[in-house]
């Protein structure tokens, strides 16, 4: 068995944590290379050549692939794929783009956001939200998958894998180009691979209350997330939104605020380790997860947990 | 220009799903059964790219048992031209790349400008007919689109990524998926119903086709997730805050 693992790229960098999740995931399958596919991407590569227990570290460096643009990537990947029994990325939106491309190309199927491996061919995956999670078996020759970096603890570092440069043929594509990246700035950690994570709901009751959310998170060192009902109403970005149509996030500690907790909510962060929550409704189905709730106006208990912490 | 769009008959997002003991599978007898939600944001787009002149016809296209008719008939109300419905075995697992192929062969035949697609159906949660559908048809794609400009055969497109949004363009015909923000469906009026009543619907048997849609992945079980127990009431901030610190040792 040997693993194409696909490196997750943010410009230049290299996603550490993500792409070291998804290698633990693909370790048990077999040998690993990790493909770095990008433009000025060679610090990337020095960086997962460093995770423990990777076979090669591939670097494909070239202008066409500087925005990983689903079309060019592909096409590389997929020209890849032969020499292999698995390729894997983890299920980050940029590969979520990409490798379900990939499995058209080759005409397998995917298997979008693994959560467990059984053997090679046998994964574990969530349907509806993560209501129900099924057991499937694939009969294609190369299976391609998507690892939900969640389930996964991320692999090491203290490796030293050999680096090596591959030849890409651009593809002279005008069907595809990039203009430009509107991301959100914030000084805070990233929402997927944070430790602690402070969401707030729709009982925020209001963009210019959101910043009590931020107050807290700051103070915890917090990712910002939402919920969709929050997103929904404008309250906060969809980039936030954690929950079956946003993200999927499993931190040390998540703070769940003025959050009733819907089925679709519940389905982005039930695999956190702690979760508290803090909601004036009793009954909200958020306590039914929650280590610890606190029934109470949230407009005094935030200020008042921000103070004491 | 023509615009297909993809839409799938799944449980209704509402209703709590119930697993079969035995591990069979999800509970679908008598379950409330819509539009899949992404694929209504879809439709509403093409509809709305008909309404300005962007496109000369919708077209509704469902894959699956004769219950999808019921589907297209809603996708026909809202403002879809006609539909097409390719006709399955009741029960049949009809996987993504299967879906891809089928829809390939449509957008071919109809030489459609643009597929607009949802990003995923809430049932399998696969996230993958869009891309695969690209790949096959050899069409740019713009997955997960929250804005939609069409300008002298090429869509400029504002997707949802991590950290943010991304801007692409990508020259017609392609595949575009379609993310939650990108517009509020409409409902269909009753007069609209009545005369969705009489668009054409053709269904095809998907034996038609002549392609391989066997599935490929066996489902072998499907179980409920492991529960998550309750923890504990507490009744001040301060005492939540000595829980955090001395029985989670979180802070």
């Amino acid at each position: 068995m040997t693993v194409l693992l696909i490196a997750e790229i943010n410009g230049t960098r290299l996603e550490a944590d993500a792409t070291a999740k998804a290698l633990a995931a693909a370790a048990r399958l077999g040998a690993v290379d990790i493909l770095v596919a990008g433009e000025g991407v060679s610090t990337a590569a020095n960086e997962a050549a460093g995770l423990a227990g990777v076979a090669r570290v591939l670097v494909a460096d070239h202008a066409v692939l500087g925005r990983q643009l689903a079309e060019p990537m592909a096409e590389l990947i997929a020209g890849l794929a032969g020499r292999y029994t698995h390729v894997i990325g983890p299920a980050t939106a940029g590969l979520k783009n990409i490798l379900p491309r990939v499995a058209g190309r080759l005409d397998v199927m995917i298997l979008s956001d693994v959560i467990g491996i059984l053997d090679a061919e046998t994964f574990e995956r969530p349907i509806y939200a993560g209501n129900a999670i099924q057991t499937v078996r694939s009969a294609d020759p190369i299976k391609v998958a998507t690892i939900r970096t969640a389930a996964f603890a991320p692999a090491p570092r203290g490796g030293s894998a050999p680096i090596e440069a591959i030849e890409v043929a651009p593809a002279a594509s005008a069907a595809s180009h990039w203009v430009e990246d509107r991301l959100s700035v914030a000084d805070r950690p990233e929402l997927s691979s944070a430790g602690v994570v402070v969401s707030g709901g729709r009982g925020v009751g209001s963009k210019e209350n959101f910043a009590l959310i931020e107050q807290l998170a700051d103070k915890l060192g917090a990712a910002v997330g939402a919920s969709r009902a929050a997103v929904d109403a404008g309250y906060a970005p969809n980039d936030r939104q954690v929950g079956q149509t946003g993200k999927v996030v499993a931190p040390a500690l998540y703070v769940a605020v003025g959050i009733s907790g819907a089925i679709q909510h519940l389905a982005g962060m039930k695999d956190s380790k702690l979760i508290v929550a803090i909601n004036k409704d009793e009954d909200a189905p958020i306590f039914a997860v929650a280590d610890y709730g606190l029934v109470g106006d949230l407009f005094q208990a935030v200020p008042e947990l921000v103070e004491r912490l | 220009m023509k615009i297909l769009v993809p839409v799938k008959r799944v449980v209704d997002y509402n209703v709590k799903i119930r697993v079969r003991p035995d591990g069979s599978g999800v509970e679908l007898a008598n379950v409330k059964m819509s539009m899949n939600p992404f694929d209504e944001i879809a439709l509403e787009e093409a509809i709305r790219l008909k309404e300005k002149g962007a496109a000369s016809e919708v077209i509704a296209l469902s894959i699956g048992a004769a219950a999808s008719q019921e589907t297209l008939r809603t996708a026909l109300a809202m403002g879809a031209d006609r539909a097409i419905l390719i006709e399955t075995a009741p029960g049949a697992d009809i996987e993504p790349l299967a879906v891809a192929k089928l829809i390939a062969a449509v957008a071919r035949e109809e030489e459609a400008g643009l597929v607009l697609c949802g990003k995923q159906a809430i049932d399998n949660d696969m996230n993958a007919t869009g891309q695969m559908l690209a790949a096959i048809l050899d069409w740019p794609q713009a997955t997960f689109a929250s804005e939609i400009r069409l300008e002298g055969g090429a869509a400029q497109v504002t997707r949802e990524v991590d950290g943010g949004l991304q801007v692409i363009g990508v020259a017609l015909p392609a595949v575009i998926s379609v993310d939650l923000r990108l517009n509020e469906p409409r409902y269909a009026s009753l007069p609209n119903i009545m005369k969705a009543k009489k668009k054409p619907l053709a269904i095809r048997p998907a034996g038609e086709f002549g392609l391989d849609i066997a599935p490929r992945l066996t489902v072998v079980t499907t179980v409920e997730p492991p529960a998550r127990k309750g923890g504990v009431k507490v009744g001040s901030v301060a005492e939540l805050v000595a829980k955090l610190k001395d029985e989670a040792g979180v802070l």
